[in-house]
């Protein structure tokens, strides 16, 4: 899970890493109240997760009230790169004498912990890995060991940062990396990490991207996920406990395990046809796991064919046809289903759903993959005519 | 011959007392995998009985259910917030060859037990999380992979070594070679999480060196440089002929596709860049699993 800046500042701050005093507003009206508690100036910050805000006019300078009523009056509800602001957050402008970068992440090649930091901030770390690779420290860490105040301070010597910021940054580093590591993050990105005229260094910016997996042992994450940018299709497949992500195509995808449904987009889009979705019912998927799957798929209104894709391996065919069969009675699906039912009691499974008496113009079943995604694309083509 | 496992290899269940673990656990013996024993912290002393009416002696402890039985592998069957700590308490106790089939650990719990194990366990081999297993078809099986699906090893050859980061994955790959006939040396599913036990170059290495061995499938997806890497030792060390089929052609950038590594970013990690990497490295690539399995075909009828 991607945070927006100010949930990762709030983060931060939970593991006492320094930040400009400021909060998040919905409203103008609220972003006034921000600036005012800030005190000025301040600077207007558009909430959105995509790079090039600042660009975009997204982040804004305001001396006084009148500033900010202005600056977040057009930057609430603008677009940028098509995701619609709905939150500024309002802080404290700071005085900036050096743009630092500092981020830790996994290294899945080296399976340990990277840290990336480099005196060039401010920009892109892709950019400077381009133009100035030298200009980037990069340190693998021994998750069993850990990072100690010596190595961060080391690191921050071998980056050439400032010597009056040098035990600043080697502080921060190691707070940051109790925040990656204790707070369960994929990502923890500080950029820039400034040093201002008093000597001070803290975080102006955050990228936090959170492990999912770790989401048990985090009851604090539930309140970023109320703020989760998912469209309606996502919300109501999250509510079933299924991993959808929604696409922009015709043919509703269904399929057991993360691979194969991948592979199901892929196998679609071979045969000039375009997937509405990904979708994994999961292994040991059951009847009503297929018939949530099939409602969400039903919610969408551009699909016009449904692809069920399953091998059994603990998933078992009857399951599958059963659920089938139960969310046809539910539900009234709007698009045709093709369905390929391969491994674990697939006969019991085509049997089922041969014995339903379903007409064939409302279920088709096809011996492969490639034959089933034929038939499907074919369908969706065929709908969009009529 | 077969990697990793074979038919002498001995296995404890990790949660055997557990849904998951006694369900799969209870189907590996059935297959015919040596499934000696059970642990459970709490219920050692007690049995888990079999279909056929055997009972599978329980342990408290990894330790005491080695002592017991020699077991030389284990299968580790408990959800993701206690599978870090039965990974490591079977390498203290000796096992030498681990398989974890748990989806979700927390990939900061993933990388300490990695370099743990590195350290303190050189010699213990993990495969997964978040793996489907391993079989080694008529020998052993152990994981959720369904036995029936994969065809047994041709005694004259040519036989066929799999190796997938896809659970349905690598049961499709399977599936396609039953359907043609050709015999499987030993199927490894490594697993989708961000840091694997095993990766492709391990499996490679062990299948370039088995004579049962005659060619190999290799099964990756977005994500990561795991293929990229393959592909390289490919060019230098394996002679064998391989096919190749890379899921995630179509994935969105940026989104987390089920796997936890299944996730490009930045223009890495893409399906285009991982089959180039490979077709570079003479790997045969299809465009889906079904056409992977039809070069796999053409490959072995050149081989004969």
């Amino acid at each position: 899970m991607d945070l927006f800046e100010y949930q990762g500042k709030q983060y931060f701050a939970r593991f006492d890493i320094p930040v400009s005093a400021g909060d998040v507003a919905l409203t103008v009206d609220e972003a006034v109240a921000a600036a005012d508690a800030a005190g000025y100036p301040v600077v207007v910050k558009a909430q959105v997760q995509v790079g090039g805000r600042g660009k975009a006019g997204g982040i804004k300078l305001a001396d006084d009230a009148n500033g900010v009523r202005t600056h977040a009056g057009n930057i609430l509800g603008m677009d940028i790169k098509g995701h619609v602001v709905k939150r500024v957050w309002v802080e404290h402008a700071s005085d900036i004498k050096k743009e630092y970068y500092a981020s830790f992440s996994l290294d899945r090649a080296a399976k340990k912990h990277l840290l990336m930091l480099s005196v060039e901030g401010g920009v892109e770390i892709e950019t400077v890995a381009a133009t100035n690779p030298g200009a980037i420290v990069m340190l693998h860490i021994d998750p069993v060991d850990g990072l100690s105040p010596a190595v961060a301070r080391d690191a921050a010597v071998r980056a050439r940062i400032d010597a009056e910021a040098i035990d600043g940054v080697a502080e921060m580093l190691v707070k940051l990396y109790d925040c990656f590591t204790r707070g369960d993050c994929d990502l923890a990105e500080i950029n820039p990490l400034i040093l201002r005229p008093d000597g001070g260094v803290h975080a102006l910016d955050a990228k936090v991207s959170l492990d999912d997996n770790a989401a048990f042992r985090h009851p604090e994450w539930d309140e970023f996920r109320a703020t989760e940018e998912l469209d309606a299709r996502e919300q109501l497949a999250r509510s079933h406990g299924l991993q959808y992500i929604g696409l922009d195509g015709t043919v509703g995808i269904i399929a057991n395990g993360a691979g194969l449904a991948m592979s199901t987009l892929d196998v679609v889009n071979q045969v000039g046809g375009t997937a509405a979705n990904f979708l994994d019912i999961g292994g040991g998927a059951n009847a009503d796991m297929m018939a949530a799957a099939l409602e969400v798929i039903n919610f969408d209104q551009n699909v016009k064919s449904i692809f069920i894709n399953i091998f059994g391996g603990i998933t078992r065919g009857e399951d599958v046809a059963n659920g089938i069969v139960e969310a046809m009675s539910r539900v009234e699906l709007r698009a045709p289903i093709v369905i390929r039912l391969d491994g674990t009691n697939a006969e019991q499974g085509r049997a089922i759903l041969a014995a339903a008496g379903i007409p064939e113009t409302r279920l088709t079943s096809k011996p492969t993959m490639l034959e089933a995604a034929r038939a499907a694309v074919e369908m969706a083509s065929r709908k969009e005519v009529n | 011959m077969a990697i990793f496992v074979n038919a002498d290899t001995k296995v404890i269940v990790q949660g055997l007392t557990g849904g998951q673990g006694k369900y799969h656990g209870l189907r590996n013996r059935a297959y015919g995998t040596q499934v000696v024993a059970g642990v459970t912290p709490g219920k050692g002393g007690t049995e888990v009985v079999a279909d056929d009416g055997d009972r599978i002696p329980v342990f408290d402890t990894v330790a005491a259910a080695v002592a017991a039985t020699g077991a030389t592998a284990s299968f580790v069957a408990v959800p993701p917030k206690a599978a870090s700590a039965a990974i490591l308490e079977a390498a203290a106790a000796g096992v030498g060859f681990i398989v974890c089939i748990t989806e979700g650990i927390p990939a900061q719990d993933e990388a300490k037990v990695f370099n743990t194990l590195l350290r303190e366990s050189p010699h213990t081999r993990l495969l997964g999380p978040n793996c489907p297993g391993i079989i080694s078809p008529g020998k052993c099986n152990i994981g959720i992979t369904a036995g029936e699906i994969a065809q047994l090893p041709t005694p004259a050859g040519p036989n066929v070594g799999i190796v997938s980061r896809s659970g349905t994955l690598t049961y499709q790959a399977l599936y396609e070679l039953k359907q043609r006939g050709i015999g499987v040396s030993t199927c490894v599913g490594i697993g989708g999480d961000p840091v694997p036990g095993t990766n492709f170059i391990d499996c490679l290495r062990e299948f370039q060196a088995d004579p049962e061995t005659h060619a190999i499938i290799l099964i990756g997806e977005i994500g990561g440089s795991a293929e990229e890497e393959a592909a390289e030792f490919i060019s230098a060390h394996v002679t064998k002929p391989m096919s190749a089929y890379i899921a995630g052609v179509t994935a969105p950038e940026g989104k987390k596709m089920g796997h936890a590594g299944a996730i490009t970013s930045g223009g890495k990690g893409t399906a285009k860049g991982k089959m180039e990497a490979l077709r570079a490295a003479g790997v045969h690539v299809g465009q889906n699993p079904t056409e992977a399995g039809d070069l796999m075909a053409e490959i072995l009828a050149r081989l004969t």
